[in-house]
């Protein structure tokens, strides 16, 4: 089973697929379009916790060695968008790009939890979009929040894949299409440190609670996106996450960030 | 957000400071602690002083409920204190300017930020900082209206009776209202998100029974205690 989350007619439904993706039913009863609805994040998201280099090719495409202890990195509930909503992109950054990731859904709280135990904690999948700006790379507390925890910078949805549904360890296709163009491929059983690795690993200083999620990284093939791209990821199974990448105007910012932001940056 | 863990901070959870369980914390916004790395800011793999603002989060596992313990245990027996001045956000606020960023803060707090010892600041691992029970957010917000300015308040810390450690929240790269100015620039704060100013040079370190008493001019001070798992420690 699947469900979305979405916005309809002044409230907030969970909603299941209709016969197909293009229809959904609300938990009401009624039936609607997928393209009448504001899709959310389609579950209440706790922590979000994210891996970096977390395929040994994209690690290598980045130019980094490959880690001996999992690369994690928190971000903020104002990063979260859902599927068909629309990320800015700076007329300043040159080098914005998309991170399609397997998210993993956290469904019964857990601590100290060892890799044998850990899928029994797993409530289902998800599709996590994860922008960095990489010209706002700065060498302190990396990767630092201003590259990769940004309004609308993290793109989850369309559905909450039930777990049951999945085969366990996920081994599941992830593509991304730009404007149509397939630019991105890999695959889940690649990942450097798996599912129930990275679960054992944070839940041994970190108790994991129901709707947190881990973001397991992204494969090679990140390619800088521009205002007007439209950025579909895909993974086996779970989904077809759509995104917009918009300009600074649609946001009302005439000329990139507000005076006083950027004189910070320059001081 | 889920809702926060039950007997979590019931005074803070009222209006008009209903906390929403987000709070973002400042590293190396002292001009102090930034000069004491000395040379390292300009080598690798820093190569230059920080730009931008330095942040990290403190998610809802981290937060002590009133009158509970700060953890420590055998992987971690010792823990760094930031003891900080934590703003209080009361309008959304979303690229404010310095000139009207306090317009947006409901009030002021005084917060115990934990972590693991570490030296690099590279790339620290998320366990220094995000580890259970390591966030203690003082009893009460005071009105901002009271604060006059949260720029120049005089802080101690006690622990055990002996103060470890003394100063002012003035000496900042960016005072409160700059501070507010420039994350929300790329990041939304919204009413009830907590903004941590940062942690003065010389952060003490505590251990299993230590008592910690941290006072900021103008607020309510913050009390807590440190035990470690398995049931020793004061008060435990």
């Amino acid at each position: 089973m699947k469900r979305a989350r979405v916005a309809y007619a002044g409230a907030i439904h969970e909603a299941v697929p209709h016969g197909s993706d293009d229809t959904l039913r609300l938990a009401d009863g009624r039936v609607v379009g997928a393209d009448a609805v504001v899709w959310l994040p389609p579950f209440e998201v706790g922590t979000v916790i994210a891996l970096g280099l977390n395929y040994a090719d994209h690690a290598a495409e980045l130019a980094f060695k490959a880690q001996d202890e999992p690369l994690v990195f928190l971000k903020g509930p104002g990063a979260l968008i859902g599927h068909r909503g629309q990320t800015r992109h700076p007329a300043d950054a040159m080098h914005m790009h998309y991170e399609c990731e397997l998210a993993v859904v956290i469904g019964r709280p857990a601590r100290r939890v060892g890799r044998a135990e850990a899928q029994a904690h797993v409530a289902g999948y998800t599709i996590g979009n994860d922008y960095a700006i990489r010209d706002y790379l700065e060498n302190w507390y990396r990767p630092n929040l201003r590259v990769k925890n940004r309004d609308g910078g993290t793109v989850l949805g369309p559905w909450l894949v039930d777990a049951a549904d999945v085969a366990w360890p996920p081994q599941l296709e992830l593509r991304t299409f730009v404007n149509g163009r397939e630019t991105q491929r890999g695959n889940s059983r690649d990942l450097v440190f798996d599912i129930a690795t990275l679960i054992e690993y944070l839940s041994g200083f970190m108790t994991l609670s129901p709707g947190d999620v881990i973001l397991t990284g992204t494969p090679q093939g990140v390619v800088d996106v521009d205002v007007g791209d439209e950025v579909v990821c895909e993974i086996e199974a779970i989904g077809r996450l759509v995104n917009h990448v918009v300009g600074d105007a649609v946001f009302g910012r005439s000329s990139g960030p507000v005076g006083d932001a950027a004189q910070g940056r320059k001081a | 957000m889920p809702p926060l863990p039950s007997g979590w901070a019931p005074r803070l959870d009222a209006p008009p400071y209903r906390l929403s369980g987000v709070i973002y914390g400042s590293l190396l916004n002292s001009r102090a602690a930034l000069a004491a790395l000395g040379p390292a800011v300009e080598q690798p793999p820093h190569k230059a002083p920080p730009r931008s603002v330095v942040l990290y989060l403190k998610p809802p596992n981290t937060f002590v409920e009133r009158g509970r313990p700060v953890r420590v245990d055998a992987e971690a027996p010792e823990l760094e204190l930031a003891a900080q001045l934590g703003i209080v956000i009361g309008r959304t606020a979303c690229a404010v300017g310095a000139a009207d960023a306090l317009d947006h803060v409901a009030g002021y707090l005084v917060v115990a930020d934990f972590s693991v010892p570490h030296e690099a600041h590279y790339r620290p691992q998320v366990r220094y900082k995000a580890r259970d029970a390591s966030c203690v957010l003082g009893p009460g917000v005071t009105a901002r209206q009271r604060v006059p300015d949260p720029d120049a308040l005089g802080l101690r810390v006690v622990v055990d009776g002996r103060v470890v450690q003394e100063g002012s929240t003035g000496d900042r790269i960016r005072g409160t209202a700059r501070l507010i100015a420039d994350v929300s620039e790329f990041m939304t704060l919204s009413p009830g998100d907590i903004l941590l100013t940062g942690a003065l040079p010389g952060a003490p370190r505590v251990r299993d029974g230590a008592r910690i008493r941290i006072e900021i001019d103008a607020l309510e001070p913050l009390q807590t205690h440190v035990a470690a798992a398995g049931g020793r420690g004061a008060g435990s």
